[in-house]
């Protein structure tokens, strides 16, 4: 049964984009309600993954493996490249599964109002499907190829949906994104296959801990997956194809980027570079915390000089994903669940910050700040909730984006040593700096006098479907933020396990 | 003294030459166009059946325990990619047929002949048979690469003609140079079978090893090896499209298994590796450069050249990968090749590349077949096929010690991407300026052989996608 339930929320979205892509041109909007509604049932069944689960199976201990799946799939593929088609969720992927399964039905629904220029709508909702299939696949796959496999799937759709339906220079951007993390999956190809010919297999569970692996190789195995996923979540300097792919990227592609794809990186570096690799992640944490510390700060520096709306929040997600990334470099069970809960927080929020600058950004056709002072006189809505959706990010307590900030700090500290201690203190000071940029954009944006593209913005209110689609964020903003267990619930046993082998 | 043969054994061939001679006479007799054609594709065919069950048949033509005929699953299942890709070809060139651009008797009968050569290489059991049947392979690749004939009021070109002249001496020269390893290593040796063949020692050894190096050059022409690819690309453009196709697929796939015969008896490593790395990094650097079709495959196909040499460093080991992802490599090649046949006018070349701008956007099921074969050459998804290639690859380099090699695969694969992706999104870019939309060319109908091909080959690249086991099964 739980065998079912894990193919079925791969295939369904897999033969929905099918489905969906082959619709004749002439019933288009048919089309992409029937995407949303693949979306609706996929989401259903992530949520369903949860179900499964047994508390007895909660039985950690001396020498068990740190991952314990809920629910587990396992079926030999290719014996010859010893690839098994092995899945199963645990605490760790089920909140990212849902938080996929969510932001795609809200984008898929966007989509059946809303078709951005640049090609047919059902092509943009079958590709939206795909890329689910890829994300939703890397954070159910406990094999290590497998795992490499579906991380590549998401590649060429995503650079379809920037290329096909972006801004005007959306082709450079597009290739600049392709290949900047297809150069991060050939070093995870690289570091997969290195464990998996020296452990003699790829499975995650038996792999744990880095079971049967030498110093050697686990160095050189996490350098190769700490370069890997750094490109992809991104860790500054490796970043710079994330602010053009953003300002470039229609909403929806931006709000998937942002929401969910970033956070293969994290996560395979939590599951994948931790997990597999211990000692390397050892070796290397204060590296990544330097680097992260490093990405903070200066995302937070650009972001006080940026104009334009997309590039801005693109620029705070590499800010806020370095606290992500100094939680993990703590490798202590505060700050992985810090990264973990930032992880979820940041889909959330930058999720709907840029459906509300896509949403902007149409209206007005400028995304400049100067040009859209005076936004809460006539679309008091739209600015209520930018204003709302900025102060989740920056961290205020009682909303999401404060328990992932604040706890990645105290892990710092309490795993203490001169070094933590100071990227404690400097991430805190980023974090003031975060609350200095988004209190500039409200400034700009909401207050002053009217600009004439403010002034004449068609269509002021926000409509059905928009609210359809954003409702859900701003009350899981609230949830998450008055209710962080809600992510966390089942999270602490597996990441004990998994940074007990570190100390 | 008289040799007990098993007649069963050579059953591929006695098809596939029998298929060859019977288009000829189908040709004389009828003279017309569709029983040469019928003849050829069910000579293909029963080839193919042949050759499936024949594999387990014992060694023939045996002195001792050396055997020049050595029937192997192996062997079986590349005879059924020759039979495959001739049919490919043969479908291919159909709309040219029918225009009359080519004689069709002759075409066939080529075609067959080519693909007679190609079935011995993989039984080959001595270096005589394997040379023989790489040039009975090659033979008839110089007269079709020329062969074009022109309407009355059609203005001759030349391209053809000095295409097959370029194929032709640098094939010759490559052959002699091959001839010439195959005896310094018979005179060092003394063994000409290849389950006997090994490094020479004693006063003879460097004698053994430069006409090692000989043979395994005088194959790296084949394949089109950088330095040796000079003759490719020239060649590889002025040829007719099907041919062309056949060169990239059939042709080099020849070379592969040449070179796989001979690379697990004796240590080529360092030669292989520098042949490797040169290849595939030249071939992508000067694919990024290039503004027509057919030239952009041709030094892609140099590049994936490179990807194949590369397990072969690590000699016998590597020999499964190599023919493995020679064997994705093929599929998804003439799938391209496939849908750039079928977008232009019968007869006519590839043409530059800006001319395929809007041609998804009318034809999508061509454009989805092209992103297909073109993400697949690249290793990347939807068509899971050329990903296992990769992984193939840079599993075998990893687990024979050669890591540094599989960097260097790891890093073409993002160049290669940079001009796979230029081309399989120009077909569906919008027109821009009226410079562009002058030329396109009209949608054409896509004739049933050329869809039936296409469909196939999409087929088969789907299904080894999910279930690659049943390559690796069939070559082991």
């Amino acid at each position: 049964m739980n065998g079912v339930l894990l193919v079925s929320v791969l295939a369904v979205p897999a033969v929905g984009a099918l489905v969906v892509a082959l619709f004749p041109a002439h019933r288009d909007r048919t089309a992409r309600q029937v995407a949303a509604a693949i979306a609706a049932v996929t989401f259903v069944l992530t949520v369903l993954l949860g179900v499964s689960r047994n508390a007895t199976w909660f039985s950690y201990g001396a020498g068990v493996p740190s991952i314990r799946p809920w629910a587990e799939l396992n079926v030999a593929w290719v014996p010859a490249l010893t690839i098994d088609f092995h899945l199963g969720v645990d605490g760790l992927s089920y909140p990212l599964i849902v938080l996929t399964g969510l932001l795609t039905l809200l984008c898929c629904l966007y989509t059946v109002r809303t078709v951005p220029d640049g090609g047919p709508g059902r092509v943009l909702a079958a590709l939206l499907l795909v890329l689910e299939v890829g994300i939703v696949g890397t954070f159910l796959a406990l094999d290590l190829v497998l795992f490499f496999i579906f991380f590549e799937v998401v590649l060429l759709p995503m650079y379809a949906v920037i290329a096909g339906w972006g801004g005007l220079e959306r082709r450079r951007a597009a290739r600049k994104f392709v290949l900047y993390t297809l150069f991060g999956s050939v070093l995870l190809l690289l570091g997969v296959l290195t464990v998996v010919v020296a452990a003699g297999t790829g499975d995650m569970m038996a792999l744990a801990g880095g079971l049967g692996l030498s110093t050697r190789t686990q160095y050189a195995a996490f350098a190769l997956f700490a370069v890997a996923f750094a490109v992809k979540a991104p860790l500054w300097p490796l970043h710079t194809w994330l602010p053009d792919a953003h300002t470039e990227a229609p909403t929806v592609g931006s709000v998937i980027l942002a929401g969910v794809l970033l956070k293969m990186g994290t996560y395979g570096l939590i599951r994948v570079g931790v997990g597999v690799a211990p000692l390397g992640a050892a070796w290397a944490a204060p590296v990544i915390g330097v680097l992260a510390v490093a990405a903070i700060v200066v995302g937070s520096l650009v972001c006080l000089r940026l104009t334009e709306l997309k590039r801005l929040i693109a620029y705070s997600s590499v800010s806020h994903m370095g606290f992500v990334l100094l939680g993990i470099a703590t490798l202590t069970v505060t700050g992985v669940q810090a990264a973990l809960i930032g992880n979820v927080a940041h889909g959330v929020i930058t999720g709907l910050l840029f459906f509300l600058a896509g949403a902007i950004k149409d209206r007005a056709h400028t995304g400049h700040l100067a040009a859209l002072g005076g936004l809460r006189e006539t679309a008091p809505r739209l600015a209520g909730l930018l204003g709302f959706a900025a102060i989740a990010s920056l961290g205020l307590p009682g909303l999401a984006g404060f328990w992932g900030e604040a706890f990645a700090v105290l892990a710092s500290v309490r795993r203490g040593g001169d070094l933590w201690i100071a990227l404690a203190v400097i991430a805190a000071l980023g974090g003031a700096l975060t609350a200095a940029y988004f209190l500039r954009l409200l400034r700009r944006v909401t207050h002053g006098p009217a600009g004439p593209a403010v002034r004449d913005l068609p269509q002021p209110r926000v409509s059905g479907v928009e609210w359809a689609a954003w409702a859900p964020l701003v009350g899981l903003a609230l949830a998450i933020g008055l209710a962080p267990a809600l992510v966390l619930a089942a999270t602490a046993d597996p990441i004990a396990a998994l940074t007990e082998v570190v100390r | 003294m008289t040799q007990p043969i098993d007649h069963a054994a050579l059953l591929p061939l006695y098809a596939a030459a029998a298929a060859a001679l019977l288009v000829l006479i189908a040709d004389l007799v009828t003279g017309r166009r569709g029983p040469v054609i019928g003849t050829a594709a069910v000579g293909a065919t029963v080839t193919a059946v042949a050759a499936a069950v024949s594999a387990s048949r014992p060694a023939t033509f045996c002195v001792g325990t050396a055997c020049s005929w050595v029937p192997a699953p192996r062997a079986a299942t590349v005879a059924v990619l020759f039979a495959g890709l001739t049919l490919g070809v043969l479908a291919l060139s159909v709309p040219a047929l029918r225009a009359g651009t080519a004689p069709a008797g002759e075409v066939c009968f080529l075609l067959v002949s080519s693909m007679t050569g190609g079935v011995v290489i993989g039984y080959a059991g001595d270096l005589i048979t394997l040379i023989v049947g790489l040039e009975t392979l090659t033979l008839p690749l110089y007269v079709l690469v020329g062969l074009r004939r022109f309407a009355p009021r059609e203005r001759p070109t030349t391209a053809g003609a000095s295409a097959a002249v370029t194929f032709l001496l640098v094939s010759v020269i490559s052959t002699a140079i091959a001839l010439l390893g195959a005896a310094l290593l018979y005179a060092s040796t003394g063994a000409l079978h290849l389950a006997l063949l090994h490094q020479a020692t004693g006063p003879l050894a460097p004698l053994g090893t430069v006409g090692m190096s000989l043979v395994v050059i005088g194959f790296a022409f084949k394949v089109a090896a950088v330095p040796l690819h000079a003759w490719a690309p020239p060649t590889y453009d002025g040829a007719p499209l099907p041919i062309a196709a056949y060169l990239s697929t059939a042709s080099k796939l020849g070379g592969v298994l040449a070179l796989v015969a001979v690379v697990p008896r004796v240590d080529t490593g360092p030669l292989l590796a520098v042949l490797a790395v040169l290849t595939m990094t030249v071939g992508n650097l000067v694919a990024l450069r290039q503004t027509r079709m057919v030239r952009l495959l041709a030094w892609s196909s140099v590049a994936q050249a490179g990807y194949i040499l590369a397990p072969l460093v690590a000699g016998g080991s590597g020999v499964v990968a190599a023919i493995a992802y020679a064997g994705f490599f093929v599929v998804l090649e003439l799938l391209a090749f496939g849908v750039v046949v079928a977008l232009r006018p019968p007869g006519a070349d590839g043409g530059e590349i800006v001319a395929y701008r809007g041609a998804a956007r009318r034809s999508p099921w061509l454009g989805a077949a092209f992103v297909l074969a073109l993400a697949g050459l690249a290793g990347l998804p939807p068509g899971l096929a050329g990903l296992f290639a990769k992984v193939t690859i840079v599993d075998s380099l990893i687990d024979t010690g050669w890591g540094w090699l599989a960097g260097v695969v790891a890093v073409n694969a993002v160049i290669a991407l940079a001009y796979y992706i230029r081309v399989a999104a120009v077909p569906y870019a919008g027109p821009v300026g009226l410079a562009v939309a002058d030329l396109r060319p009209p949608k054409l109908p896509v004739t049933w052989p050329v869809a039936a091909a296409l469909v196939a080959a999409a087929g088969v690249a789907v299904v080894l996608g999910f279930a690659p086991q049943l390559l690796f099964n069939a070559l082991s």
